[in-house]
């Protein structure tokens, strides 16, 4: 039985080495080296170089099990390739780059490559990361390239006091301490959660750029995208204070994420850590600190700390901002961190309010570079600028008009340039009954300048778009005046009922803009005829011809019926109308506000009547005459009569003067 | 001809100068308040009304006025009652009396010939009596502008009360003829009645008689023949020779005379300015 199974045993391997040569054969058609035959050298554990006694050894285990295992070893290493047994010594360094073509770009272009190009013998290359025979996929857990190792994989240079570190000037300090202690850190080694950032997340795989190159990844404009690879909806959490769209189309102008979440240490906003204020006030609270302006002339850089206080109602201050929040572009590769930073754009964070301001004058006449228009320093303060609700910030209801007085006063700049025909608005505004409101009784309610002209939408009343144009003031003066608006919806002057008609009168036509007053007072009453003359011509003649309009235009007239008295002020509809003041059911009790006991008859009393009216008036057109024919009559017999008088009269007198002389 | 020599007789007693006084007071305050009024627009009305206080304060001045005025007018017919009383003539023919009465007859129509004549140099100077044509037309134009004002000055006083039986209109109408007879008794008082009494040469610059209520004999001989015949036919004239008016009453004619015709004149230029003003 042994003899027999050896027998079959012996055909079995025969059979085996017949296949095995065949194999080994046909293979030796395709290349001429195979694994084996590098491993009868390679294979072997302690295998040395002969020279150099470098390990050569390869473990074919491990090879084989990792991402490059199904390739042979001269797929990578082609000069070993030989016919004979002995390759070139040194092979040629292992080109990833035949397979891995635009990895191997990237990294050529990257900080990495140009460092190896340059010959820096730190510089990483393909294996000093991957690995060499043992190369596995990111996906697997053992990679030294899987996303639990990166930081490892990194860190085995950029860590504190190792050779890179000790030879290179990196600006960034402790990073792999400091990642770890960070939030992604923590995510990735304490939660063990693999969607959190490593190194690679933000810095890539093999794209790795310097901040200051604009193609980088971390360059303060891509930075946000980059962090939104993950953070998609940031935005919608930091719009609040920041216009989303400036994350990406003008990142310069808003703190970028790191600046706020300090790269590796991303842990809270820690902002305040990497510029804080006591470090710009190391220069800036220096009061003969300058700047040289385009104009030659000699810029202050002093910041007043004391004005800069959050017990001084500083607003930011309060808020915690510091200032680089505002000031940003700082760039630490430059000697003065701040030099060539720019203006504070307030856009950044007052997203809305810019973009009214651009669209108000004040905002294109700073766009046409206009050296009167306001920026909103000139309103809110720079450092000092305080909340509105403060009684002393300038944007204060009570100091508006002082605000703004500063431009539109009497013979300031805005008021010299104005077109709009208004002048003295400020004194005008003073003495209206907002003004009085306002300054004398302190009403913080009353309306100042931005009630009407809006804060930073302020636009030409010719504008269409303007809150005091025709078509929008009388939504304007109902913000406040909700009640008379709605009297005034439906009368005979609102647009509802004027249609096409573009003459109705609006609030400022009768009220005027600047010099509002209380209508109970004599002088509003005083012009109230005026105010309908100018459309109403003929019934204000008419009305000046009656008592009312007589008696109106002496001292003490206010108190006498006018327009409004009897056809309503803002609730003024056709006589037709049951609602108007003027129809049969209503015109005994208008007219008995004045006239106690007033009756039917009464009323029919014609107020605009002219005598000169023949065709509607005949009974006043008859008296009239006649009156004036009397008249007439009676002056020129009398007149005649007297001028013949005259001269006889003297004869007479100067006769009897002789006669008294001669009597004498 | 000392002064001593000069003889006085009374023309008008002192219940007429009272009387004229208080027509002179209540019709300048009419005059000048609803005058303000209808020429609302003018500066010296704007002037007057500020003066005043309030166009209210002369409002009540107007009405104030018209009290008065319908108080002399009442007044005026005790006068004439009084002056019938003295007389043994019968009313009626006291009233139509061609020599005291103020009714116009025939020998007015005559006179008013005479007069025409005489100032074109073709007659010589009428013989007047006690009461000339013309006062007697300023006497008729007082009793129909008193009536006439009055009347529609009493509607736009109490409207409310006369609708009740009249209609609105009437209101406009009453406007019309109040405000244009008053331009008329007002022109026609500073100009016809300030000539023909103060003014005419002959008289200039005031006849005070209205105030002192006297006048010398020989102007009652040459102005007024007739009566003065009349008088010494009737044997009268001793009876109405009086003293001479005494220094103060001369003094208080002379003030409030020429106070009356400043007043009087200067609306007049007021009006006639606002209305050559409004014609152009």
């Amino acid at each position: 039985m042994e003899k027999v199974e050896k027998g079959k045993t012996r055909v079995l391997k025969g059979f085996f080495f017949v296949l095995l040569f065949i194999l080994v054969m046909s293979g030796q058609r395709a290349m001429s080296m195979s694994d084996e035959d590098c491993l009868e050298c390679h294979g072997e554990e302690g295998a040395t170089a002969e020279e150099s006694e470098k390990s050569i050894y390869v473990d074919a285990e491990i090879f084989a099990h990792s991402s490059h295992g199904e390739e042979g070893c001269i797929s990578c290493h082609q000069d070993a390739d030989v016919e004979e047994d002995e390759h070139p010594v040194p092979l040629a360094k292992v080109s990833c780059e035949e397979c891995h073509d635009d990895v191997a770009e990237m990294y050529d272009n990257s900080l990495h490559g140009k460092a190896r190009e340059r010959g820096d013998d730190l510089a990483p290359y393909c294996f000093t990361c991957h690995g060499k025979h043992n190369i596995l996929s990111s996906e697997n857990l053992d990679s030294t390239t899987n996303v639990f190792n990166i930081p490892q994989t990194c860190g085995s240079c950029h860590q504190e006091g190792t050779a890179m570190t000790k030879t290179h000037v990196i600006s960034e300090h402790n990073i792999l301490e400091n990642y770890s202690m960070s939030i992604h850190g923590k995510g990735l080694l304490v939660d063990g959660l693999k969607v959190t950032a490593v190194c690679t997340s933000c810095h890539t795989s093999h794209n790795l750029l310097p901040h200051t190159d604009p193609e980088s990844t971390i360059h303060r404009d891509n930075i946000a995208a980059t962090c939104m690879q993950c953070h998609a909806n940031i935005e919608k959490i930091h719009k609040k204070i920041i216009r989303g769209e400036l994350w990406e189309k003008e990142p310069q102008k808003i703190p970028t994420c790191v600046e706020c979440h300090q790269p590796h240490k991303q842990r809270k906003v820690l902002y305040a850590d990497s510029l804080p204020d006591s470090y710009c006030l190391e220069c800036h609270s220096n009061p003969d600190l300058i700047k040289v302006g385009h104009d030659g002339g000699a810029i202050s850089l002093y910041v007043d700390v004391e004005e800069f206080d959050e017990f001084e109602g500083t607003m930011h201050k309060k808020e915690g901002i510091s200032c680089v929040k505002c000031h940003t572009n700082m760039d630490n590769s430059r000697e003065i961190v701040c030099q060539g930073s720019g203006p504070v754009d307030c856009s950044s964070c007052h997203a809305n309010q810019d973009l009214f301001y651009k669209q108000s004058v004040h905002g294109k006449k700073l766009a046409e570079n206009d050296p009167n228009a306001p920026s909103c320093a000139d309103c809110h303060g720079k450092h000092n600028n305080m909340s509105k609700q403060r009684v002393d910030s300038p944007t204060n209801a009570r100091n508006v008009p002082k605000l703004c007085a500063q431009c539109h006063r009497e013979g300031e700049t805005a008021a010299i340039r104005t077109k709009s025909g208004e002048h003295n608005i400020i004194a005008h505004f003073s003495m209206s009954t907002h003004g009085k409101g306002l300054e004398k009784r302190g009403l913080l309610v009353s309306a100042t300048c931005t009630s009407c002209h809006t804060a930073h939408s302020i636009l030409p009343a010719a504008d269409v778009d303007s809150s005091v144009n025709r078509h929008h003031i009388t939504d304007t003066c109902a913000t406040c005046h909700f009640g008379v608006a709605n009297q005034f919806e439906g009368s005979v002057h609102s647009q509802q009922m004027a249609g096409d008609n573009t003459e109705v009168p609006v609030c400022n036509d009768c009220h005027s803009s600047h010099e509002i007053e209380r209508i109970d007072q004599s002088n509003f009453r005083k012009h109230i005829f005026d105010q309908c003359g100018d459309c109403h011509e003929q019934e204000s003649h008419s009305y000046l011809n009656s008592y009312h309009g007589k008696a109106s235009l002496l001292t003490g007239g206010e108190r006498v019926a006018k327009c409004s008295d009897c056809h309503g002020a803002h609730d003024i509809f056709p006589e037709s109308n049951p609602k108007s003041l003027l129809h049969e059911g209503n015109a005994v009790e208008t007219c008995s506000k004045c006239h106690l006991g007033a009756n039917t008859n009464f009323t029919e009393y014609l107020t605009h009547a002219s005598h000169h009216d023949k065709e509607r008036y005949p009974e006043l057109y008859y008296t009239f005459w006649i009156m004036t024919t009397l008249l007439t009559i009676t002056f020129f017999i009398f007149g005649l009569h007297t001028i013949l008088w005259f001269p006889r009269s003297l004869k007479e007198r100067l006769k009897r003067r002789k006669a008294e002389r001669r009597k004498e | 001809m000392s002064e001593k020599e000069i003889v006085y007789v009374q023309r008008f007693s002192v219940f007429a100068r009272v009387l004229h006084f208080t027509v002179i007071v209540s019709f300048m305050t009419l005059a000048v308040t609803g005058m303000v009024l209808k020429f609302a627009s003018e500066d010296w009305a704007g002037a007057i009304a500020d003066f005043f206080g309030s166009f209210w304060v002369l409002g009540i001045l107007h009405r104030i006025g018209a009290i008065f005025t319908v108080a002399y007018f009442v007044l005026h017919f005790v006068l004439i009652f009084q002056s019938w009383k003295k007389t043994s003539k019968s009313l009626l023919g006291f009233l139509f009396d061609k020599t005291v009465g103020m009714v116009p007859n025939l020998q007015d129509g005559k006179e008013i010939v005479q007069t025409l004549k005489w100032f074109v140099g073709k007659g010589p100077m009428p013989r007047y009596g006690r009461w000339t044509y013309w006062e007697k037309f300023d006497y008729f134009a007082v009793f129909w502008g008193v009536a006439v004002i009055g009347g529609t000055g009493f509607c736009l006083w109490f409207p409310e009360m006369v609708t009740i039986l009249i209609p609105g209109i009437w209101l406009n109408v009453a406007t019309i003829i109040h405000s244009d007879e008053a331009l008329l008794a007002t022109g026609f008082i500073f100009t016809i009645h300030f000539f023909n009494t103060h003014i005419r040469p002959e008289k200039f610059p005031l006849d005070k008689v209205i105030f002192t209520g006297a006048i010398t004999l020989d102007e009652l001989k040459h102005e007024r023949p007739r009566e003065y015949e009349m008088l010494v036919e009737e044997g009268r004239l001793e009876d109405i020779i009086c003293k001479k008016p005494p220094g103060w009453l001369v003094f208080f004619a002379y003030v409030f005379g020429f106070s009356a015709l400043t007043v009087g004149v200067t609306l007049v230029f007021g009006i006639i300015y606002a209305m050559v003003k409004s014609i152009f």
